[in-house]
């Protein structure tokens, strides 16, 4: 069994129905630690030995936050900052990360449609989250296809935030029961393209 | 008694007048004090009588300087210094008299050369001092190689006064043995001579070490202030008596006892204390040298005592700029180095005197030569000036910067007033941070427990500008105030304002009303020591009420800043209200909680709702 290191980043959760709902679905699991990270360094004074510790303890190590500017909130860029320090994520020595799955669970307000050239976003998801596909790599991680909630400014439907919490759900017990098919898995677009495709009935 | 009044009175009065004329010209006190002593001398207007017995009580003087220099050198600190006390000092001391006494050769028989050359190979400790602690020079590299050939040559003076009697030629003239007040250790035999020169050194360390606390602190107790300073005076005083009775330099006793006190919480207490004393006893000392100054003999030897001060200064200079390359020194310290030492010392006077009543030299050999130390005393604060005129300022504060190191050495940068629950934990946290603060208590059971624990505190009124000024105050970056009681707060914060505009100053005030009352003062740096843990109990509120931890964070920063923003207009409101007169400050305070609470109501917390609120840009 693996172990799931989720690390939560959004600074206004009380407007996240979708977040709160990812969360829910998510965080009571077995072999899953669920760190809130504005809650836990309101002051952004990040505790680097115990982020670092949490990452050796676990083996799939999850971003989960809201597309703000096409980029992070604030606090999970301090994190990246300071805890991948050289020696210890990265560098000769710097072996802590290494084969340990690295995924991003990203919600964001635009359509699936707006997120290419013609769109209006021009850039994809893929292209917008090229810097972390780029870090993974440093760190000797595996880079998997982000887990996408996109057309949050539409207002998504009650049924379909259950959905996606259900599908969250689905794709993190897979990742910790190993049933999810890594490979297959890196060719699609996004991790929750096609659910039933990559996750085995082996279960 | 009048007579004594009468002399007093001119050495005061002409101090008054010439020290402040001689700063404003930019030459500094001690050629201020020197050019009055011209000036009421025999040869000015001729206000004062004997000049040598001024001379010598005023010597003490330097005796109280040296102390006073001790306070300011820990003992781990001398230890560090031995290589350029011992090197320096030695090379400097022993080149001068083999060169100078080699020129003396010349014209005088080899003994009397040769105690013309350790003669002069001194140079003048209280003139060189004085001027770099005027020039603020004490602390920097160069300022720290001239100490040490100072404290060798107060070193070497011990020695130079047991061989001048040996090199006697002369018939002597008359015997005016330097007699012992009460003791007279010469009539002992040899091996206790030097058991009881020994005790006299133990004694000195062990009082310092660990008689002075208790002393001091039973005293400190009584809050009687003059007891204090008479307790200082007798400490530095009996010192001086006892060295001289076993025959050491009471200088080098005090500043013995000075090393071994510098550790102290009193020390500022006695260096604020025995301060104004040096300075008077030094002044006159000064005075009387220009007064000694025999022109009548000048003007006789005029080509004789010129080309003995030029040959002084100049095989001085060309001895220690030799030290300096040997040393390897920087090349502007080299040159104030070279340039501060380059001149006879007061103790010249003193050996002088003595080689004259033991038979070593002729008066008609000793007379130019004091003179013309005399003139090289004189000169040495000019030449300082031109020197340092020739260089730009620019190179003194490079100096400064240049050894980060040596911060020990160094006057701390931050004085810390005040060290109750508020000061302690600034203190903890600063001393964690590497910053070392100076910090000052007036309350001395506080201050006795908090060295056990390692902090530097020491004890004194806080609102006395001497003790302020100990605590270097003119050379401190910032001053923290944390006392509860805002009146002794405020007459410190005046104090510290009027007197060293340059330093910066933030303060603690226990509540609304004493917040005003600093803005009254013009202080803009003021926290109210109640309201930062009232937003941080107010954050745990909110949180342990389910309040997200990052929403209740922004909510106390937010309202910290509703609450600093609002502080000038209810100032300006408070004090317009006062002008009216017609309510009681208590029914004001408690209208101005009204208003407060309600502009806090107002306030809302919008900014928190706003944030990370995103749109659809489409819409």
């Amino acid at each position: 069994m693996n172990k799931v290191l989720i690390n939560f980043a959004h600074p206004a959760k009380s407007h996240s129905k979708i977040n709160n709902a990812l969360r829910k679905s998510a965080e009571q699991l077995d072999g899953v630690t669920f760190n809130d990270l504005y809650a836990s360094y309101p002051d952004f004074m990040i505790d680097i030995k115990r982020e670092q510790k949490l990452c050796e303890e676990h083996d799939v190590i999850i971003f989960q936050y809201p597309l703000y500017w096409y980029s992070t909130p604030s606090i999970m860029k301090e994190w990246l900052d300071l805890v991948l320090e050289h020696g210890w994520a990265y560098g000769s020595s710097g072996n802590a990360l290494e084969n340990k799955l690295f995924i991003l669970a990203i919600t964001a307000g635009g359509d699936d449609s707006s997120y290419k050239r013609d769109g209006f976003n021009y850039f994809s998801i893929k292209e917008i989250t090229s810097p972390y596909c780029a870090m993974t790599k440093l760190c000797k991680m595996q880079w998997m296809p982000p887990f996408t909630v996109l057309g949050m400014h539409r207002g998504l439907p009650e049924e379909q935030i259950i959905l996606h919490a259900e599908d969250y759900r689905r794709t993190i017990i897979a990742l910790r029961d190993g049933a999810l098919d890594i490979e297959k898995a890196k060719e699609s677009k996004y991790l929750n393209s096609d659910l039933d495709a990559v996750i085995g009935r082996f279960e | 008694m009048e007579f004594f009044l009468l002399q007093l009175f001119i050495f005061l009065i002409a101090a008054a007048i010439a020290v402040p004329i001689a700063k404003r010209l930019g030459l500094g006190s001690v050629l201020g004090y020197l050019i009055a002593g011209i000036i009421i001398g025999p040869f000015g207007f001729s206000l004062i009588g004997d000049v040598e017995q001024v001379m010598h009580f005023t010597e003490f003087g330097v005796v109280m300087m040296l102390f006073l220099v001790g306070l300011e050198l820990k003992p781990s600190m001398l230890w560090k210094m031995r290589t350029p006390i011992v090197g320096m000092g030695g090379i400097q001391v022993i080149l001068s008299s083999i060169i100078i006494g080699g020129i003396a050769l010349i014209f005088l028989p080899w003994q009397q050369a040769l105690a013309v050359g350790v003669i002069l190979s001194l140079s003048s400790t209280a003139i060189i001092l004085q001027t770099l602690k005027e020039k603020g020079l004490m602390n920097t590299p160069s300022g720290r190689s001239i100490f040490s050939v100072l404290l060798f040559q107060d070193l070497a003076v011990i020695p130079i006064l047991a061989l001048l009697p040996l090199l006697a030629t002369l018939t002597i003239s008359e015997t005016t043995h330097s007699e012992a007040a009460f003791f007279d250790i010469a009539s002992l035999p040899g091996y206790l001579q030097i058991i009881v020169t020994l005790l006299a050194v133990f004694i000195v360390f062990f009082l310092g070490k660990f008689g002075s606390r208790p002393i001091f602190r039973a005293i400190a107790k009584t809050k009687v202030r003059e007891i204090f300073v008479a307790a200082a005076l007798a400490l530095v005083v009996g010192i001086s008596l006892l060295m001289t009775a076993v025959g050491l330099s009471p200088a080098l006793g005090t500043f013995l006892a000075g090393v071994v006190l510098a550790d102290s919480e009193y020390r500022h207490e006695l260096e604020s204390d025995i301060e104004p004393f040096k300075g008077l006893l030094l002044g006159i000392f000064f005075i009387s040298v220009g007064a000694s100054l025999n022109f009548l003999l000048i003007s006789e030897k005029i080509i004789l005592i010129v080309a003995i001060t030029a040959v002084l200064i100049l095989f001085k200079w060309i001895v220690l700029i030799s030290t300096a390359f040997i040393f390897k020194m920087k090349k502007n310290e080299r040159s104030i180095f070279a340039i501060s030492l380059a001149q006879g010392g007061e103790f010249a006077f003193v050996l002088f005197q003595l080689t004259r009543t033991d038979g070593v030299l002729p008066n008609s050999i000793i007379e130019p030569l004091i003179s013309a130390v005399a003139i090289s005393m004189f000169l040495a604060p000019l030449l300082f000036n031109l020197h340092e005129k020739a260089n730009t300022r620019k190179n003194y504060e490079e100096q400064v910067s240049d050894e980060p190191d040596e911060i020990e050495m160094r006057k701390h940068k931050v004085i810390l007033a005040g060290f109750g629950r508020l000061g302690t934990d600034i203190g903890r946290f600063l001393i964690a941070s590497g910053v070392k603060p100076v910090i000052l208590d007036n309350d001395a059971a506080n201050v006795e427990v908090l060295r056990k624990y390692g902090f530097k505190v020491y004890y004194g009124d806080i609102t006395r500008l001497d003790l302020l000024e100990a605590a270097g105050a003119n050379e401190a970056e910032l001053l923290i105030v944390t006392m509860g009681d805002i009146e002794i707060s405020r007459k410190l914060i005046t104090l510290a304002k009027k007197h060293y505009p340059n330093l910066k100053i933030i303060v603690n005030a226990s509540d609304r009303l004493s917040v005003y009352k600093l803005m009254d003062i013009g202080v803009d740096k003021i926290r109210r020591e109640s309201f930062g843990s009232a937003l941080e109990l107010g954050r745990d509120a909110l949180k342990t009420l389910g309040v997200d931890p990052y929403g209740a964070y922004r909510m106390m920063r937010i309202f910290r800043k509703h609450d600093e923003a609002m502080m000038p207009e209810l100032y300006k409101q408070f004090r317009e209200d006062e002008k009216e007169g017609y309510i009681s400050l208590y029914q004001r305070q408690m209208l101005y909680l009204e208003e407060l609470i309600q502009l806090d109501i107002n306030m809302g917390f919008d900014d928190v709702d706003k944030a990370w609120t995103a749109k659809s840009p489409q819409k």
